[in-house]
């Protein structure tokens, strides 16, 4: 039954893609909805207090727009973290946060990442989940969907101008953040998962013993940790814990709400263009990849560990190492490749306990950063590679290369190469300080090759905003809270500023004609030539940590 | 194709590349291509190395002697980079020498305010001088011809030998420095400033010295610097990696992988691809100003070309015999043949050549020695009075018309219809008549240069448009449009309109390119993305464009926008294939290092290669060798076939990506195979 269930859920995820894709262009464009007597009161009420003019914006007024709000939105909810111990609604009584740790959650958690160094029921207040973590679950990920409809509207370069940043993250929040959450919160709570101010319950086991149930506002964070592609969790074991994630729907829920908008997000973008073939050439290449990585790491888990099997374990059932029984491999795997292509980041499995190949998988994923990806980030990063893609060919039938009818100079080029060198940049050197000092080393729990696969994926996952770890690493150390703040700063910030230049310079320039001349990027051939670019940059990358990490491990484990 | 002497690479040009690629190791050249660069310091390092091998604790077998190895190798493939580029440069060098040549220090005539000439030094002359020259005499700089007509020996320049006839005003009154008058004199008003005329400017562009990057080589250079610092971190960041797993790289060996990723192939091959398309637009007779001019015309998407002279003749051929009345075509064509064979005037020839076509044949030698008559303004006719008596005459219809009434014969009742659709159709009608009798029509037109539709095809399957402008009435441009197959014309087209035409196309974001030659082609010339000009042309046409035909021939723009074309399919091509082959080579490097303490990384030592060091060693030599190995492909150009760009990908990609991934494999195991023998004897296998 394995495989019947992971495809009828990739099925219904692609049922809502056009539907949804639909919305999302209507939002996106300012067209009319059926929400909009409401919405548009709502809006309009935004709008009025907090003076917003809803004047177009160039890409320099629309990055610092961005930059400047979620400088002040991260101070807000650092003081938060820091003030917790004060402020109301702490029924549970948890101290304020330490310092390092503050900055790593806040910055972990406006760049739609979700790296946590802490547990959620020990280490914040109510007040904490709600007005700093289940805020910001929001926010990031209006702020990267809404770069990614500034990227679009340049890419189909209609205006010279990419939009109003505070209407895109007024608009997308109330028309498709919020109800959506509404709607995914309900159902959570219907299949139980709690949503209740009460402090945490001390109940009386059958073994008689005393022990702590924690409670909070849970399904509320817990629908936008997934719809937003956040992946933080309430609680330390995120969704494997049976309040985040108690029953196969939930689970099933849980993994359509992390496919439902960065899928949609590439239909919208072929109906901005008026191209549906461009979008589902980019689409195809993007669910390749996804393909690709599926059975891979299902396969991997299902071979088991044979040291387990070794020492009389039966691995029949694969490696079932930090899996949770009521989801089982499949579902497992499944989930973990689309955690990690979605750069949600949120987990169902202990992914510390993959089987070296599984592991690599999602970490894989990561390091292209480019299969449907998080907020919009995805599909720029996606858009990036082709456009570095559309250079190559271009050469190569011998014309100046042009992408979408924009001619791709040297600009550009300048702009993309800053874009792609940031995310192997800081995933290597940080892994290479954090291997060369010893506070980095004193995070390492299994010295090894698999030691080695702690440091990376920690750095990988910071890098791709995705926010899974290897919870093995001992990262609630001011070394660890620190480099992974810097990393997760500058892989989300580096390259949506790039991005945004890039288009907008593509967006002045006059569209070339097509002819027979050029050639066409949607086509299979355009996407075979893509999906070979991402996976040959990527493997080229980062093949030698790779093999020195989860290839060696695997080859010493099976021998 | 050239009338240059063809050099090709002779050893000359080999011997004096082999000296210029020591010579371009100064690192304060090499610095210009960061990739080379970074092989350079690599090499550096391990010859450090190579004599003091314990400088980073390094324990094996042999450590100086492998340092040594390495080091060697990454001369060499220095040295191949540098070498590509020098022969590329080669070529071009010898031309310059040899227009050097005819820059001789000269002496000219030079006119003060007197109206009297004094013999100065050539070099002394400014410009807006006016000078003398006669038979014999150098034009000592480019000017314009203000009096007098002479013929001037062009081929320092041009390399043609027949002397052209230069005049004051119109078209052909441009003279450039360093030509020589053979007859006659002319006086000259001195256009260019003394070391910026057009020899001099020649010379430099074929020597390259003012090469400057193009906007793609810009791009491309971006794209493998950015390709370079990304190997540079994952290799600093792999030491602390694999110290930690346990294994200790040799330095050596880092930096041999090191200068295996990074794109040393295309690196080492860019500027000579560059300057081998300059070559090859130059050994076309064609001087581009810059490499950039090159470039655009790969992306040309229009091109305005002119009827008369680019796509027809401009002379009036024969194309049809119509034979009127009751005479038979063969008669008629009997008699037009007859008619003409003394003919030496262009449609004459035509007549002769369209008759022997259509199987007609007559015995020349019996009408060579017939009296001929002329064709005059007055009679308009011209013709053969044969030995039996009989007149036969070809000329104008009314001329004609007007002969057989007089002789008392009738004019038959279709003649007009057909003269009327003839000259409807834009062609010239010349009547053929014998004594008093009308045999018929020879339909002069127009005729389209041999060879040009399969070229239009040929441009139109990759995708560029073709545009005529012709100052003839739309029906007659409409005829030869369809005719030559050129997609669209603009009739009744003064040269001024040209602009216009082409301001249409770039309002639409496509590129133009257009041949000109007139004084009042230089806006249109200035105005177009891409303009050759013709040598032959005006000056202000010359400097107007961003090329020059030396041999005057406006379809030449056709070539040179294959050439451009090509030039970045090579540069692209190579790039995929330098990028592709870092695949190969991981998998001989990586379990190579890790192996001998990871005894199970050899899973991935997919090739078998014998020993980790040989396995390292023939990847670095792959890849040095593979540098000379692609100079062939560097210099010619990737082959180029036209045909839509969608086909050209999936070729080249064919060739160059998936070739890219594979031949390393081969190449790699192959040297394996050949030095893992003599490791075993350096004691180091």
């Amino acid at each position: 039954m394995d495989w019947p269930q992971i495809l009828a859920t990739l099925g219904i995820a692609m049922l809502l893609v056009i539907p949804t894709g639909k919305y999302i262009c209507r939002v996106i464009n300012g067209s009319k909805t059926c929400f909009d007597p409401v919405l548009d009161r709502i809006d309009g009420f935004i709008y009025k207090v907090s003076g917003i003019k809803q004047a177009e914006m160039d890409w320099k007024q629309y990055v610092i727009a961005l930059l400047l709000t979620n400088l002040v939105m991260t101070l807000l909810v650092y003081l938060v973290f820091r003030m917790q111990h004060l402020l109301f609604l702490n029924p549970n009584s948890i101290k304020a946060m330490e310092p390092s740790l503050a900055f790593n959650t806040a910055i972990s958690f406006i760049t739609n990442t979700n790296l946590q160094d802490y547990s959620g029921e020990w280490g914040l207040s109510y007040v904490s989940q709600m007005v700093a973590i289940t805020f910001l679950m929001f926010t990031s990920a209006a702020t990267g969907f809404a770069a990614a409809a500034a990227f679009i509207r340049g890419m189909v370069g209609k205006s010279k101008t990419l939009g109003n940043f505070f209407v895109d993250v007024t608009r997308l929040t109330t028309r498709i953040f919020m109800p959506l959450a509404i709607i995914v919160t309900l159902i959570l709570v219907w299949q139980g998962v709690p949503q209740t101010l009460a402090p945490n319950q001390t109940v009386t086991t059958i073994e008689g013993k005393l022990q702590d149930i924690p409670l909070g506002p849970v399904a509320s964070l817990v629908s936008i940790k997934h719809l937003g592609t956040n992946g933080g969790g309430f609680f330390g074991g995120n969704s494997a814990h049976p309040f985040e994630n108690p029953t196969p729907l939930t689970n099933l829920l849980q993994i359509l709400s992390m496919l439902l908008l960065p899928t949609s997000l590439v239909y919208a973008f072929g109906l901005m263009l008026n191209d549906k073939k461009q979008a589902w050439t980019i689409f195809a290449a993007m669910a390749l990849l996804l393909a690709m990585a599926l059975p891979a790491c299902y396969f991997a888990e299902k071979m088991g560990n044979p040291l387990l099997a070794k020492s009389g374990l039966s691995q029949t059932m694969g490696n079932m190492e930090g899996k949770e029984v009521r989801f089982g491999i499949a579902e497992s795997a499944l989930f973990t490749t689309v955690t990690t292509a979605c750069t949600t980041g949120s987990v169902n499995n202990m992914h510390d306990s993959l089987t070296p190949l599984g592991g690599l998988t999602a970490l894989w994923q990561m390091m292209i950063n480019v299969v449907f990806g998080g907020k919009g980030v995805g599909f720029m990063n996606m858009m990036m590679y082709a456009i570095l893609t559309v250079f190559l060919c271009g050469l190569m039938v011998g014309r100046t290369p042009e992408f979408l009818g924009k001619k791709i100079e040297g600009r550009e080029i300048k702009l993309i190469a800053i874009a792609i060198l940031v995310h192997p940049f800081v995933i290597l050197i940080s892994s290479m300080i954090a291997l060369l000092t010893p506070a980095g080393l004193a995070g390492i729990s299994n010295p090894g090759f698999h030691g080695l696969s702690q440091v990376i994926y920690q750095f990988t996952s910071a890098a791709a905003n995705n926010g899974s770890g290897f919870e093995g690493l001992a990262d609630n150390t001011a070394f660890w809270n620190i480099s992974a703040g810097l990393v997760m700063f500058s892989g989300r910030y580096i390259s949506i500023i790039a991005l945004l230049a890039v288009v907008s310079s593509l967006a002045v320039k006059k569209a070339v004609p097509v002819s027979i001349g050029t050639f066409r990027t949607d086509n299979p051939l355009f996407m075979g030539v893509l999906c070979a670019v991402v996976i040959i940059i990527g493997a080229l990358t980062f093949f030698p940590a790779i093999a020195l990490g989860p290839i060696a491990e695997h080859l010493t484990l099976w021998r | 194709m050239s009338k240059h002497p063809q050099k090709g690479i002779d050893r000359a040009i080999l011997r004096k590349a082999f000296r210029d690629s020591f010579i371009k190791l100064d690192p304060r050249y090499l610095i210009k291509n960061p990739v080379m660069f970074v092989v350079e310091i690599g090499f550096v390092i391990t010859l450090y190395l190579t004599f003091f091998p314990a400088s980073f604790n390094e324990q094996g077998r042999q450590m100086g002697l492998y340092n040594g190895i390495v080091s060697v190798i990454l001369l060499i493939t220095v040295l191949f980079a540098n070498f590509a580029e020098a022969v590329a440069e080669g070529r071009g060098k010898a031309q310059a020498e040899s227009l050097k040549k005819t820059r001789k220090d000269t002496k000219a005539k030079l006119f003060d305010q007197n109206g009297q000439f004094t013999i100065v030094n050539s070099s002394t002359i400014k410009k807006d001088d006016i000078v003398l020259v006669e038979t014999g005499d150098i034009i000592p700089n480019d000017g314009e011809v203000i009096e007098g007509l002479a013929f001037v020996d062009e081929s320092a320049i041009t390399g043609e030998s027949a002397p052209v006839m230069k005049e004051a005003g119109g078209d052909f009154s441009s003279v450039t420095g360093g030509t020589k008058v053979t007859s006659d004199w002319l006086k000259i008003r001195i256009t260019a400033i003394p070391g910026e005329s057009f020899l001099e400017r020649m010379i430099s562009l074929v020597e390259g010295a003012t090469r400057q990057k193009t906007p793609n080589e810009i791009s491309l250079t971006m794209v493998l610097v950015s390709l370079t610092m990304i190997f540079l971190v994952v290799i600093v960041a792999l030491y602390p990696m694999a110290t930690y797993a346990g294994v200790k790289i040799p330095v050596a060996t880092l930096i041999a992988l090191l200068v295996c990723l990074i794109p040393t192939t295309i690196g080492g091959l860019l500027s000579a691809i560059g300057i081998a398309g300059m070559d090859r637009v130059t050994r076309f007779n064609v001087i581009a100003m810059s490499g950039k001019a090159v470039e655009a015309c790969g992306d040309v998407d229009v091109m305005i070309l002119d009827k008369t002279g680019t796509i027809t003749y401009g002379n009036r051929l024969a194309a049809e015999f119509i034979p009127v009345g009751k005479h038979s075509l063969e008669n008629l064509a009997r008699f037009s043949l007859i008619a003409s064979l003394q003919d030496d005037t262009p449609e004459g020839r035509s007549v002769v050549d369209l008759a022997n076509q259509q199987g007609v044949k007559v015995d020349e030698a019996e009408y060579r020695s017939a009296e001929f008559i002329e064709f005059t303004g007055q009679t308009r006719m011209s013709g053969t009075n044969l030995p039996n008596g009989a007149q036969v005459r070809k000329g104008a219809g009314d001329a004609i018309k007007q002969l057989v009434t007089e002789r008392g014969g009738t004019i038959p009742g279709d003649l007009n219809t057909v003269i009327e659709r003839i000259s409807k159709a834009g062609g010239t009608p010349l009547v053929v008549s014998v004594d008093q009798e009308v045999f018929g029509v020879i339909y002069l037109k127009d005729t389209i240069k041999p060879g040009l539709i399969d070229r239009f095809n040929r441009l139109r399957a990759i995708g560029i448009k073709t545009v005529m402008c012709t100052g003839d009435n739309p029906l007659t441009a409409a005829t030869i449009a369809r005719e030559a197959g050129v997609d669209e014309f603009v009739a009744e087209c003064k040269p001024e309109q040209k602009i216009d035409v082409i301001k249409k196309e770039q309002a639409q974001g496509k590129l133009v390119a257009m041949t000109g030659d007139g004084t009042n082609d230089a806006p249109a010339l200035a105005q177009a993305d891409v303009g050759l000009a013709m040598n032959s042309g005006t000056v202000a046409a010359k400097e107007a464009a961003n090329m020059v035909d030396l041999d005057s021939d406006p379809t030449k723009i056709l070539e040179v926008v294959e050439i451009g074309k090509q030039l970045l399919i090579t540069r692209g091509s190579l790039t995929t294939f330098s990028i592709a082959n870092d695949v190969a080579k991981y998998f001989a490097i990586i379990p190579a290092m890790f192996t001998v303490v990871i005894p199970q990384m050899n899973a991935i030592n997919i090739m078998g290669l014998a020993t980790p060091q040989s396995a390292i060693l023939s990847a670095l030599i792959f890849n040095a060798l593979i540098i000379p190995a692609l100079i062939p492909i560097a210099m010619r150009g990737v082959k180029y076939q036209p045909m839509s760009a969608q086909r050209i990908l999936a070729r080249n990609m064919l060739i160059y990506g998936l070739g890219g991934v594979l031949v390393p494999f081969f190449g790699i195991k192959l040297i394996d195979l050949a030095i893992n023998p003599l490791l075993k004897l350096l004691n180091m296998g």
